[in-house]
């Protein structure tokens, strides 16, 4: 029997499972996908909020503020994409302003560091780009930029280092309650576990419900996005938000890590959990809405246009809770739910002390990882890496620079990639301009050889996304 | 270990410089090409149609590809393949990498660029929808299909009506798919006259002009496309969007030439053509950096690809230093005119006596432009401020790149001279 078994590879359940992982206990952690990071952690904002929006005193607050600094430190410590780029929430009339000086206060009582509302001037000063209309903005230096799924990533691997065992798909089919646990029925067997978390993020409600009838409701709640090219990268420096409303924290346009521009979220409720198509109508409005922050934006510079679900709940904060003996729920985790994400495990780890388990921690712990991303390297390290390994000194993605190196470390990682978007998820392969046009060919091939599987068999993301239809010489149905 | 003239990128473009900077007298000429052999695109490129200027015969791509690349046997001009160029820089220092050599900062007299042109994505179009697996760039699935040997799809529709997607139509239907229909945004196709006859029309292949793809339907593979007809403002028109069931969409939706090693140098750009400005050498604005083919503008041709890339080449290898003062006629872009290329002439450099096929040098400039829309009796006017040239040209379509030769005297006493189009 398992210590535990953790439901849902998102950010939330990774991060459990790097939490738990630190603990001498038999861990193991599934997904109904075909790899982790698989949903609402591949396509969202990728920012880590300091912690102003929350409502004081909420678990929401405590757990954004405490999240992010986490993530900082675990960013360090795991070779994870992050910087500390800054935040504006700017206001363009009284009413903004009402809204700015609001969200100061909460920030004073959420207890965000170095907040302060600057003038308009002031604002234009540090980001020039910016709106002449913008009266006042709320200047938040702690707000930050990270790589989501690269941080998914980074916790999973690091917990599979320390004895988690993850096992991807496979989907919950049922749970009961047995002598000392739960059996979890899933379509690649049966787990019997002492304590189940269900971090299935659009789906908690769903396998809570395998269990007891729930007393929430998942609201998914789609945000599409622009993903702009390098070019527009340095548009601004910062993260500049729209004041929020009832739809969410406003449409904000923001630097990636990965030193693109990325405007949006749309905020629209779906009646289905995985329905992440775009549509022009909304994109148009997302467009002109942020144009209203940085007035001449070149939408020519388009790369990518997608769309994520938030896993919204029908109740104000974040479900975190013990809902019976050694079921936890983690769920209802909208945004700050990235931000939050380590500090929602460590509330894990409290919840399940207090619940009488008296975890140990192990004797060796791994906390370090480290990654090569030959992009980064000087000329010298760049000189050195290929002298030591020379598939560093082939580029297999033009666009971002990814070695052939760098996608054969991620085979070799404790959950190696066996999907052309896994690929991209762990090296970055494909994220460029060219969005995948030159690489793709190449990385079906290394895929298949790695895997010794047919080209045939080789997918861009999840089941069912086949690339190619038939190989010359061979027959196909 | 310096070199004349080091090229950036073994493609025809790339193939032709070296040769002429060969031939025009450089010494140590070495081309860079990131793929694991030589010749670019054409390599994909597996139908006719190829070298009936360059070489006066109709070749393959990659029949042209080899001709391209015979030229440099026994010539001592050095290629390294697999080798990705990583910077280049107004010294003219080029860093590149390959698993071989590893990293290799390379010192050149005078450089060219021959990147040549990637595509335009579904990103760059703006299609909505699901994001499946299944919508390729036409040029992708060509590679796929032409060089890797896989098929792409079973039933396959087409967005766009340029070359790749015409000839991309044509090989699915060979390779025992089915394509329903070429959507193109245009009133008019963006192709070759002889490519719709061949690639379309002789496979029953129905093309829907003023038509567009405004959403994929798919989660995990294309379902099918919502095409829409559009009006004259080249928007949907409301009402009028049909599901076309398919497990496969093609975008063949324009080509940019790739430049992000000449912006990472601060080369100046010509935003109309997405490419450096040019001389009439092909000369960019950093002197003893000279571009040329797909990476200056988007050609309809290799031959004309080539021959620029022999003037580029042979400029490289005479470059000594440039006089920023030295007299410059601009060329500028008038009504019914896209662009130009090159942007700016400086007439007393304008070389006669260079013998390429099928371009007339002789003290002569040769001025490649398209122009914005079709014309039924066209005639192009070129004014350099005293006098007017008028050729009449008839039918003229954008799909076709369009040249004139302007002569040297005509480019004596003036700044500027302006081309442009009018209906007869």
């Amino acid at each position: 029997m398992l210590d535990v078994l953790i439901i849902g590879c998102g950010i939330v359940g990774t991060a459990a499972a790097h939490a738990l992982s630190r603990y001498d206990l038999k861990v193991t952690a599934i997904d109904r996908l075909n790899d982790i990071a698989g949903e609402t952690t591949r396509a969202n904002s990728g920012l880590i909020h300091a912690g102003y929006d929350p409502e004081p005193g909420t678990l929401m607050a405590r757990l954004n503020v405490r999240g992010s600094e986490l993530t900082r430190q675990l960013c360090a410590k795991l070779d994870i994409p992050y910087k500390q780029n800054g935040a504006f929430v700017i206001a363009f009339d009284e009413g903004d302003k009402k809204v700015v000086e609001k969200l100061y206060q909460f920030g004073l009582e959420n207890k965000v560091p170095d907040i302060e509302i600057i003038s308009g001037e002031k604002a234009r000063e540090l980001e020039p780009r910016l709106s002449g209309e913008v009266i006042c903005a709320l200047n938040v230096p702690g707000a930050a930029i990270i790589s989501p799924w690269e941080f998914a990533v980074a916790l999973a691997e690091t917990a599979a280092r320390n004895g988690v065992t993850f096992k991807l798909g496979a989907e919950v089919t049922g749970i009961k309650a047995i002598d000392g646990g739960y059996s979890v029925a899933t379509t690649q067997g049966e787990y019997k576990a002492k304590a189940v978390v269900n971090a299935a993020g659009l789906y908690a409600a769903q396998v809570h419900g395998f269990l007891q009838k729930p007393d929430f409701k998942i609201i998914p709640s789609r945000g599409q996005y622009y993903l702009l090219d390098k070019s527009a990268g340095n548009t601004v420096k910062r993260t500049i938000f729209q004041c929020p409303n009832e739809l969410g924290k406003g449409i904000m346009i923001s630097p990636t890590v990965h030193g693109n521009l990325l405007v949006g979220p749309s905020s629209e409720n779906v009646d289905c959990p995985g329905d992440a198509a775009t549509n022009a109508q909304t994109l148009a409005h997302v467009w002109k809405t942020a144009a209203k922050s940085i007035p001449g934006l070149n939408m020519r510079e388009n790369i990518r246009n997608f769309a994520g679900v938030r896993a919204n709940a029908d109740v104000d904060d974040f479900i975190i809770r013990e809902a019976a003996k050694g079921f936890f729920d983690l769920a209802g985790i909208k945004s700050p739910g990235l931000s939050a994400a380590p500090a929602i495990a460590e509330e894990l780890v409290r919840l399940m002390q207090a619940s009488g388990n008296a975890l140990a921690e192990k004797a060796a712990f791994t906390d370090r990882r480290e990654v090569v991303r030959f992009r980064y390297l000087d000329a010298e390290a760049r000189a050195k890496i290929i002298a030591e390994n020379p598939a560093y000194g082939r580029i297999v993605c033009r666009c971002e620079s990814i070695t052939e190196g760098e996608i054969l470390d991620a085979f070799d990682s404790p959950i190696p990639p066996t999907t052309v978007d896994g690929i991209k998820r762990r090296c970055h392969a494909g994220m460029g301009r060219c969005q995948g046009g030159f690489c793709s060919p190449r990385i079906i091939d290394l895929i298949a050889k790695r895997h010794n599987i047919a080209p045939l068999d080789v997918l861009k993301d999840r089941e069912g996304s086949y690339i190619v239809t038939g190989i010359k010489g061979v027959e196909t149905p | 270990m310096k070199y004349d003239v080091i090229v950036v990128g073994g493609g025809p473009a790339g193939l032709f410089s070296a040769a002429a900077a060969k031939g025009a007298g450089a010494q140590r000429v070495l081309v860079l090409e990131r793929d694991k052999v030589t010749g670019g695109i054409l390599n994909q490129c597996i139908h006719s149609g190829f070298g009936l200027h360059m070489f006066k015969e109709e070749l393959t791509g990659p029949e042209y590809a080899e001709r391209a690349l015979e030229m440099l046997t026994n010539t001592g001009i050095e290629i390294k393949t697999d080798t990705m160029v990583l910077s280049i820089s107004g010294e003219r220092i080029v860093t590149a990498i390959n698993p071989k050599d590893g990293y290799m900062e390379l010192e050149a007299n005078a450089i060219v660029l021959c990147m040549g042109c990637r595509e335009r994505t579904a990103g760059a179009i703006g299609l909505a929808g699901d994001r499946p697996a299944g919508v390729f760039t036409a040029g992708a699935a060509q590679r796929l299909i032409n060089v890797d040997g896989y098929m792409v799809g079973r039933k396959v529709c087409i967005l766009g009506s340029g070359d790749i997607g015409l000839i991309m139509a044509r090989r699915i239907a060979l390779e025992g798919g089915i394509v329903p229909a070429v959507f193109e945004l245009m009133p008019y196709s963006g192709g070759l006259k002889r490519n719709i006859a061949q690639c379309l029309d002789d496979y029953g292949i129905p093309l829907y002009l003023s038509h567009t793809v405004t959403a994929v339907k798919g989660r995990e593979r294309v379902e099918g496309i919502w095409v829409s007809e559009v009006g004259p403002d080249l928007k949907p028109i409301p009402g009028t969007e049909k599901l076309w069931e398919c497990d496969t969409l093609l975008l063949s939706v324009g080509l940019i030439p790739e430049n992000e090693l000449s912006r990472d140098a601060n080369i100046e750009m010509d935003p109309r053509t997405a490419g450096p400005l040019v001389f009439e050498n092909r000369e960019t604005g950093i002197p003893g950096i000279f571009a040329a083919g797909n990476v200056v503008h988007v050609h309809d041709l290799v031959d004309f690809a080539s021959a620029e890339a022999l003037i580029a080449g042979r400029a490289a290898a005479l470059f000594t230093s440039s006089d920023a003062s030295e007299k410059t006629v601009a060329v500028q872009a008038g009504e019914g005119v896209s662009y130009t290329v090159p942007q700016k002439i400086r007439p007393a450099r304008i070389e006669g006596a260079v013998n390429i096929p099928g371009v007339d040098m002789d003290k002569k400039c040769d001025i490649f432009f398209r122009i914005r829309s079709r014309y039924d009796n066209a005639v192009i006017e070129i004014d350099n401020g005293t006098e007017v040239m008028q050729l009449p040209r008839g039918h003229m379509t954008p799909g076709e790149m369009e040249r004139v030769s302007v002569a040297q005297n005509f480019l004596q006493n003036t700044d500027g001279i302006t081309i442009k189009v009018v209906e007869k």
